[in-house]
C-alpha cells in the first residue's frame, strides 16, 4: 500500500492512499461540512446507508470512528468512517486496525455512476466508478432499496466522481487483475446469455460471476446484466482474499444463482417438489472436483432434515456452497442463516418435520410463515406416515423454495413469478403470490387454491430404497411404525391406504425388487422427457419400463445436460422454456399420475426393504440357534 | 461427562473412538476392545427375542476400578461405549442413555450422508462436534 497522504485523526494517522484521499474529500464535500468542520449527520447517514452494510455495522462503525463519541462527524471521523466502511464492505470486522489495511474504497450505492441500477442492491458494485478498485461484494443485502432510490436521486452526483474514478480504474491489486479476467472471461460467456435472463435482477454481480465460476457445471447462468455488461463492471470483482467472511453475502444466493441451481437441480430431478438422492447428489457434486471430505461436509451442512436426500433447497444450498467453496472461500461450521432452507431456523434432527397427512393441511401450513410451519407441522406429526412423510417433505421443500424465493426478493414477486415460467407448477406460482401477498396465515383466500394444490401436490416422494440408505430406511419406517403402533416390527401392517393404487402397473412395478432403479429411472427418463418436450408418449412407456431401466440412464441426463449446457447456453433454457410451457397442463396430469405411481412405489419399497432386513436378521438368528441345537444334540443323544 | 466414546464396527473394528487426550489413550483403547466381548455376551443373551425389540442399551458393561464402561448397540450391529470416570459423580442411567441417543442420532446422520462410506472412519465435524460436547471437559 502506498500511503501518499494521510489524515491525521484524533492522533491515530491513517494513511490515506491517492485514491481514497480524493474519494474521501469528495464525499466529505458531499455531505457538506459546514463552517465548523462538522458534517451534516443526516448526509452522513445517508451515505452510510448507501453503503448497503446491516445497520450494525453502520453503528458499530460510528462508534470506533469516533463520532458517537463526539456526537457529530468531524472530517478525521469521517475519514475513519469512511475506511472502516470500506472495511466492513470486505468483510473486515470493524476496528481500527482494519482501517490501516489496504482496504478498497468504500462503495456507496446511489453515489455512483450506475445509470442502470434496475434493481436494488446493485451494490457499490454499482460504482464500477470504483473500476478497479476492488469491490467486496459484501453488502448484498436485498433490503436495502433505500439504497437504490438514493442512487436515482443522486445520479446528478455522478458526474463529478466519474473523471476520479477513472484513473482509480486500475487495478492495483493482483487479485483483483486476476480475478478481472476471469470475470471477463465469464462475462463473455454470460453477455449471450443476457437476453434470456434480461429480465433478472441486477443482483448479476460479481458474486454471481464467480459463484458461478466452476467451470466444470459447465454453465454459467451468469445473468449479465446490461450494467454489469459494462466495462467498469468487469472490472469488479470480489476480493476473494478476504478471509473473515460475515455470514452475510457470499452466503446468499442471488437470483441468477438461483435460477441456474433450478436448472441443475432440474436435470437431476425434473420435479422441483421432490428430493435429490444422495447417491445422485453425491455422483453429481463429485464432478465438482472438491476433496471428499469437503462434500461430506457440505453434504452435512446442507441436508438439514436429515434424511438422506436433498430437497430443491437443500440443494440449493448445498450447491452454493460448494461454488463458494471452489472459489476460495473457507466451508462454515454451521449452516450461514442464509442458506438455511426458506431461510427458515434451521430444523435440525426433525425429520418428521414436514411430515403431514393431508396436503390439504400442509396447504394451509405453507400459508405460515415459514418460520411457524414448525409448529403447524409438528402437530400432525402423528398422522398416518408412510409416504406421507416424503408428501409433505416435498411440500415443505416447495413452500421453502417459495419462502426463499419469496424473500430473495421481497420486491421482486412479479418477477419472481415470471422468472420461472418453466416451472410446471402453477401451484408455485400461486403459493409465492399468495405468500406474498398474505405472509400470515391467509386461509380465506385459497379454497380454489386448495383443491388445485391438492391436486397438484401429491409430491413424488422421492424413493430411497439404495442400500446406502437402508439403515436411514429402516429408521425411518421404525420411527413412522413406531408412532403408528410401537414395536410392531413383528407384526406388520401394511402401509396405510392413503396411496391409492393408482395404475396396477405401478404395483407390479413396485413389488419386483429391481424397481428400486425404477423410480430414479423414471425420474431420469422424465428428465429427458421434459427437455424433449415429447412427454406423453415417453412417461407412458416409462410406467411400464421402469423396473428395468439401468441405473445408468439416470445419469446420462446429468451428463448430456451438463455437457450439452455449456455450448448452447442460451438457446437450450429458451427452447425448453417455450416447450414446456407449451405442454405445462398436460404435464401436469401426466405427473400427477406419475407422482402417485412413485409415492407407491416409494412406500412399497421401502417395505420392502425393511423386510429384507428383518429376514436377514431373523436369518442370522436362524442359523445361529440352528448351530446351538447341532452342538446339544450330541450331547441330549448320549 | 465422559472420558472415552468409541463407535466400533458390526465387524468389530473401530470406526471412531476417541479419548480425553490428557490420558493414556491406549489404555482406553484396550477397554473399549475387552468390553467388546461383554458386548457380545449381551447381544447374544438377548437372542430369544429374536431380535424383536432387543434393547439398544446395554447398560454397564463392566466397572473397574478407576472407570465404568457402557454399551449401546444399534440394529445394525455397530456397538457404541462409553467409558466414563468412576470418580466422576455418577451419572445417572438416563444420563448414558441419552448420551447413547445423541450418539446414536449423529451417527446417523454421518451414515445418511452419501459421502460416507459405510465402514470408513467416521470422519465428521458435526460427529466429532456431539462427541466433544460429550467429553469431559479438561483443561
Amino acid at each position: 500500500m502506498d500511503p501518499e497522504s494521510g489524515v491525521a485523526s484524533a492522533g491515530s494517522f491513517i494513511p490515506l492512499n491517492e485514491h481514497e484521499q480524493r474519494f474521501y474529500s469528495g464525499l466529505h464535500s458531499l455531505c457538506q461540512a459546514d463552517t465548523s468542520g462538522k458534517l451534516s449527520s443526516g448526509k452522513v447517514a445517508e451515505l452510510f446507508k448507501a453503503s448497503q452494510l446491516p445497520p450494525e455495522a453502520l453503528h458499530r462503525v460510528t462508534e470506533v470512528c469516533g463520532a458517537k463519541r463526539l456526537g457529530y462527524f468531524g472530517t478525521p471521523q469521517f475519514y475513519v468512517a469512511l475506511k472502516l466502511l470500506a472495511a466492513a464492505q470486505s468483510g473486515l470486522p470493524v476496528h481500527l486496525e482494519s482501517v490501516t489495511a489496504n482496504l478498497p474504497l468504500p462503495r456507496f450505492a446511489g453515489l455512483k455512476n450506475e445509470p442502470e441500477m434496475r434493481y436494488s442492491t446493485v451494490p457499490a458494485g454499482v460504482d464500477g466508478a470504483q473500476g478497479g478498485a476492488a469491490p467486496a461484494s459484501v453488502p448484498w443485502t436485498p433490503a436495502d432499496r433505500s439504497a437504490f432510490r438514493h442512487l436515482e436521486a443522486s445520479a446528478e452526483k455522478k458526474e463529478p466522481w466519474s473523471p476520479p474514478r477513472s484513473p482509480s480504474s486500475s487495478p492495483p491489486r493482483s487479485p483483483l487483475t486476476y480475478r478481472s479476467y476471469t470475470y471477463s472471461k465469464q462475462r463473455n460467456g454470460a453477455d449471450s446469455q443476457t437476453a434470456y435472463e434480461s429480465k433478472h435482477s441486477s443482483r448479476p454481480m460479481v458474486q454471481l460471476e464467480q459463484h458461478s465460476s466452476p467451470r466444470n457445471y459447465g454453465t454459467k447462468p451468469s445473468v449479465e446484466h446490461p450494467a454489469m455488461a459494462r466495462a467498469s463492471s468487469s472490472e469488479r470483482l470480489e476480493q476473494q482474499g478476504v478471509d473473515d467472511y460475515s455470514d452475510d453475502d457470499p452466503w446468499r444466493i442471488t437470483e441468477e444463482q438461483l435460477e441456474y441451481y433450478t436448472n441443475q437441480f432440474k436435470t437431476l430431478q425434473p420435479d422441483l417438489g421432490a428430493l435429490i438422492l444422495g447417491a445422485i447428489a453425491k455422483n453429481f457434486f463429485t464432478k465438482s472436483k472438491l476433496p471428499i471430505p469437503e462434500l461430506s461436509h457440505i453434504w452435512e451442512l446442507s441436508d438439514v432434515d436429515r434424511d438422506g436426500a436433498l430437497t430443491f433447497s437443500e440443494f440449493c444450498t448445498a450447491f452454493h456452497l460448494i461454488v463458494a467453496r471452489k472459489n476460495g472461500y473457507p466451508l462454515p461450521e454451521s449452516l450461514p442463516p442464509t442458506l438455511r432452507p426458506g431461510y427458515m431456523q434451521q430444523e435440525e434432527d426433525v425429520p418428521d418435520t414436514p411430515e403431514s397427512a393431508e396436503p390439504l393441511i400442509v396447504f394451509e401450513d405453507a400459508e405460515l410463515r415459514p418460520g411457524q410451519m414448525d409448529r403447524g407441522v409438528k402437530e400432525r406429526l402423528q398422522p398416518s406416515l408412510a409416504a406421507t412423510k416424503q408428501d409433505l417433505k416435498e411440500e415443505a421443500c416447495k413452500q421453502d423454495v417459495a419462502a426463499m424465493r419469496v424473500q430473495t426478493s421481497q420486491e421482486k414477486r412479479t418477477l419472481q413469478l415470471g422468472a420461472f415460467p418453466e416451472r410446471p407448477e402453477p401451484p408455485h406460482d400461486l403459493d409465492t403470490q399468495m405468500r406474498t401477498k398474505t405472509r400470515p396465515r391467509s386461509y380465506s383466500s385459497t379454497s380454489f387454491e386448495d383443491a388445485m394444490k391438492k391436486a397438484e401436490e401429491p409430491p413424488t416422494p422421492p424413493p430411497r430404497p439404495q442400500k446406502t440408505h437402508s439403515r436411514a430406511s429402516s429408521l425411518d419406517l421404525n420411527k413412522l411404525f413406531q408412532q403408528g403402533a410401537p414395536g410392531v416390527r413383528s407384526g406388520w401392517l401394511p402401509p396405510p391406504p392413503a396411496l391409492p393404487p393408482r395404475p396396477t402397473a405401478s404395483q407390479e412395478e413396485s413389488s419386483v425388487k429391481p424397481d428400486k432403479q425404477g423410480p430414479r429411472s423414471r425420474f431420469g427418463r422424465s428428465t429427458e422427457d421434459l427437455t424433449n418436450a415429447s412427454k406423453q408418449d415417453v412417461i407412458g412407456v416409462s410406467h411400464s419400463q421402469a423396473p428395468q431401466k439401468p441405473v445408468r440412464r439416470k445419469y446420462h441426463p446429468d451428463g448430456q445436460n451438463l455437457e450439452a449446457a455449456p455450448p448452447p447456453t442460451v438457446p437450450f433454457p429458451t427452447p425448453a422454456k417455450s416447450a414446456q410451457k407449451l405442454l405445462s397442463k398436460q404435464k401436469r396430469e401426466i405427473q400427477m399420475a406419475i407422482r402417485k405411481n412413485k409415492e407407491t412405489n416409494a412406500v412399497l419399497t421401502r417395505l420392502n426393504s425393511e423386510l429384507q432386513q428383518q429376514l436377514k436378521v431373523v436369518h442370522q438368528e436362524r442359523v445361529t440357534l440352528e448351530s446351538q441345537v447341532e452342538l446339544l444334540r450330541p450331547l441330549a443323544s448320549t | 461427562m465422559a472420558v472415552c466414546i468409541a463407535v466400533i464396527a458390526k465387524e468389530n473394528y473401530p470406526l471412531y473412538i476417541r479419548s480425553v487426550p490428557t490420558q493414556n489413550e491406549l489404555k482406553f483403547h484396550y477397554t473399549v476392545h475387552t468390553s467388546l466381548d461383554v458386548v457380545e455376551e449381551k447381544i447374544s443373551a438377548v437372542g430369544k427375542s429374536l431380535g424383536d425389540q432387543r434393547e439398544l442399551y446395554l447398560g454397564l458393561l463392566y466397572p473397574t476400578e478407576d472407570y465404568k464402561v457402557y454399551g449401546y448397540v444399534t440394529n445394525s450391529k455397530v456397538k457404541f461405549v462409553i467409558v466414563v470416570d468412576s470418580s466422576n459423580t455418577s451419572l445417572r442411567d438416563n444420563e448414558i442413555r441419552s448420551m447413547f441417543r445423541k450418539l446414536h442420532n449423529s451417527f446417523t446422520d454421518v451414515m445418511c450422508n452419501p459421502f460416507h462410506n459405510p465402514g470408513d472412519q467416521i470422519q465428521s465435524k458435526a460427529f466429532d462436534g456431539i462427541v466433544s460436547g460429550m467429553m469431559v471437559q479438561t483443561g
